[in-house]
């Protein structure tokens, strides 16, 4: 029980007044403790760092679907980030950097009933792993990708990702990144996803509402989750600790379609960008199965 | 032997004997000359309710692969060098996960993109070192169609007993070549089925824990235990650990479960070797022109020659090779690298300046002109 004490959140929503209500914390901690595996913590994040958010609310919401444990796969890459699978009670599989969907893509053909949830980096996601993302949401197979966004390479200490942006600083970018990034949604949606939303680690109602309806679609949903790593990003860049970097994801974003963004275009949106019903990857091949067998 | 006779192409005989295994997923990308087998896969598995799916490229491949042999099926992916170089880094996880799969390559010329539609056998020494790290791997092959169906047949076989992925290693002769095949009855070649746990629910069960026997029984994910798969070092239950009698513990078994049992994976064929005083030890394609070579020598001189054809190449025979070649005053090594098993074969025999090879490496089949000039030069009796 020590490890959940320091994860983000608690930390976060004490600093914060306007959500904190103690009684309603213990009864998340109660629901939430059944999906962890309590013999793996202390868990390796660093104080402050965004991924824990992003793991309490996937279990929040997994535990509101009412989901059984025996019916999730958890599948993740290599980062911070992917360590999350370490820590939770379903069937996990921690791969290797960059391949997480192409192995969770063989877990689900071969077993459609199964929900598979792919945490990852952003340099796990977009860098090694682009090609896999773009395949896995051509495809509309039914998996949901959370993409946790630090804009950071955080496991290997702090080099720029395809996410940190142009004008950003990083270990391998010390005078200015010259590299342009990826905006995760346009690219999710290009690439043929069917459900695709974004959001941030202050926001945790909305990380929870979107994770839920991301699981319950049919098709390949992506959930882009700005996340803070104050150790590299943080630090480098100046934004400050990870209270700090919390405040900046509230004031730099707005629900999509607000009037703010056509007044202040740079803020980011966040919300649902795509939700469609298109044909799913697995159903279909199960009716060639049905077709051309027997 | 079956009574039904098939006149087919090897890549073909390949993708009978993994569905008389039972494969029921595949997962690949097209190279030549490899191709044919993810095409008739994707006519076949269908129709038995089995899976398959053309990936975005090798790498996604064999992960997918590993990924459907976690739910409990039988997998296989195929290509050939290009592709089975994108394919190590997930290779390494397979071993480290202890992953049961199947993973064939049609070899062609290299290095790089090389000669797609020429004959090599210059991915020995990769398929063994191929991916990083500390460990011990199978690779089997086989020169005719009969031998190719039963070969990958155990090559399941021994996937499913070991845990371990095992590589196919074949060549672009016989996996484009088209010759007569007996196709065995069901029945007729023993399968070896997953060997699961029967801990049942709510009883801890340690799916790194390996049995007195080394097997560790699995457990299907979506199954009643959920435990965690890791290409990190890991514990008895899957979890990363970094602790030194661990990590040892772990690569001791990674390596022995297959070294220890080199005896059981050994698959070896061997022609007029009791009187042979010139052995040719070869494999592949390389090993019909080897037999070729034996049988006429043997016919028209008399000479004592013969063949040892090995179809396990890792982990390397030494004892069979310097047990079946004591009497040898020659040993030729016949393949078509620059000598990729010699050196092993240098290393079973005393003393290794008996050893020598007959080789080709400009994607033109060895033939047994190729191979009786070198035979000329060691005998002493000129071109
Ligand atoms: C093939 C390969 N290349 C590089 C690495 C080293 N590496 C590990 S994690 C990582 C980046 C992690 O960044 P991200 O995916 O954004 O996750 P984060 O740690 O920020 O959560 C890299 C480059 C690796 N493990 N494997
Ligand atoms: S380095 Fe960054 S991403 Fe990694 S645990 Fe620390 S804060 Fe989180
Ligand atoms: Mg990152």
């Amino acid at each position: 029980m020590d490890g959940i004490l320091d994860w983000g959140i608690l930390d976060w929503k004490i600093r914060n007044p306007e959500i904190r209500n103690p009684k309603s914390e213990i009864e998340v901690i109660m629901a939430v403790k059944d999906y962890i595996r309590k013999r793996f913590f202390p868990h390796m994040w660093c104080p402050g760092c965004g991924h824990g958010i992003v793991l309490n609310s996937l279990l929040r919401a997994v535990e509101q679907l009412g989901m059984r444990k025996n019916e999730i796969v958890m599948v993740s890459g290599i980062g911070c980030s992917s360590r999350i699978s370490g820590y939770v009670d379903f069937h996990t599989l921690h791969t290797i950097h960059g391949r997480a969907l192409a192995f969770a893509t063989g877990v689900k053909m071969s077993r459609p009933e199964l929900n598979l949830i792919v945490p990852m980096g952003d340099g796990d996601a977009l860098s090694i792993g682009g090609n896999h993302f773009i395949h896995a949401a051509r495809r509309n197979i039914n998996i949901t990708a959370v993409v946790m966004n630090n804009r950071i390479y955080g496991m290997t200490g702090g080099q720029y990702s395809p996410l940190s942006g142009f004008g950003t600083l990083a270990t391998t970018a010390p005078y200015t990144n010259i590299d342009q990034d990826f905006d995760v949604a346009e690219l999710s949606q290009a690439a043929g996803a069917s459900f695709v939303a974004r959001t941030t680690t202050y926001h945790v109602k909305q990380v929870i509402d979107l994770l839920k309806q991301a699981i319950q679609h049919k098709g390949f949903s992506v959930v882009e989750v700005l996340s803070q790593c104050p150790t590299y990003f943080g630090r480098k860049n100046k934004i400050g600790d990870a209270v700090e970097m919390m405040e900046h994801f509230k004031e730099n974003t707005t629900p999509k379609g607000s009037k703010a963004k056509k007044e202040n275009p740079d803020l980011i949106e966040r919300g649902i960008f795509v939700q469609k019903d298109i044909p799913e990857y697995c159903a279909e091949y199960s009716k060639i199965i049905e077709k051309v067998s027997g | 032997m079956g009574k039904k006779i098939k006149f087919i192409q090897g890549n073909e005989v390949v993708v009978e004997a993994a569905l008389y295994a039972g494969l029921d997923f595949y997962a690949g990308y097209p190279i030549t000359p490899s191709t044919e087998i993810a095409e008739h896969m994707s006519v076949r598995l269908p129709k038995i309710g089995g899976k398959f799916i053309q990936m975005e490229d090798e790498l996604a491949s064999l992960c997918a692969i590993i990924g459907a042999s976690l739910t409990g099926h039988k997998v296989m992916t195929a290509t050939s060098g290009p592709g089975f170089s994108l394919m190590q880094e997930s290779l390494g996880y397979a071993i480290m996960a202890e992953i049961p799969c199947v993973i064939v390559n049609v070899q062609r010329g290299g290095p790089s993109t090389g000669l797609p539609t020429s004959v090599a056998q210059g991915d020995v020494g990769q398929a063994l070192w191929g991916t990083h790290g500390d460990h011990a791997i199978v690779a089997m092959t086989a020169s005719n169609h009969q031998d190719m169906f039963s070969v990958t047949v155990d090559a399941f076989n021994i996937a499913e007993t070991y845990r371990t992925p095992v590589i196919l290693l074949f060549d672009e002769v016989v996996g484009h070549m088209r010759e007569r095949i007996f196709m065995p009855e069901p029945g007729e070649i023993p399968l070896m089925e997953r060997l699961r746990t029967s801990i049942k629910e709510g009883i801890d069960y340690h799916p790194y824990l390996p049995r007195e026997d080394g097997r560790l029984p699995m457990s299907d994910f979506g199954g009643v235990h959920r435990y965690n798969v890791t290409g990190l070092a890991h514990d008895m239950w899957g979890f990363p650990s970094n602790n030194p009698k661990v990590v040892h513990g772990l690569l001791r078994h990674l390596i022995d479960k297959i070294n220890n049992n080199a005896n059981q994976l050994l698959r070896y064929k061997e022609y007029y070797l009791e009187d042979a005083r010139t052995v040719l030890i070869s494999y592949g394609a390389s090993a019909r022109s080897a037999l070729h070579v034996v049988e006429s020598r043997r016919r028209r001189r008399g000479e004592r020659i013969g063949l040892l054809e090995l179809q396990t190449l890792w982990p390397f025979p030494f004892s069979i090779v310097r047990q079946k070649c004591a009497n040898a005053k020659y040993v030729v090594v016949v393949e078509m690298n620059m000598g990729q098993l010699l050196q092993p074969v240098r290393m079973a025999i005393d003393p290794p300046e008996k050893v020598y090879l007959a080789n080709r490496i400009d994607g033109v089949f060895i033939t047994p002109t190729d191979i009786r000039s070198v035979l000329r030069l060691i005998q002493g009796k000129g071109m």
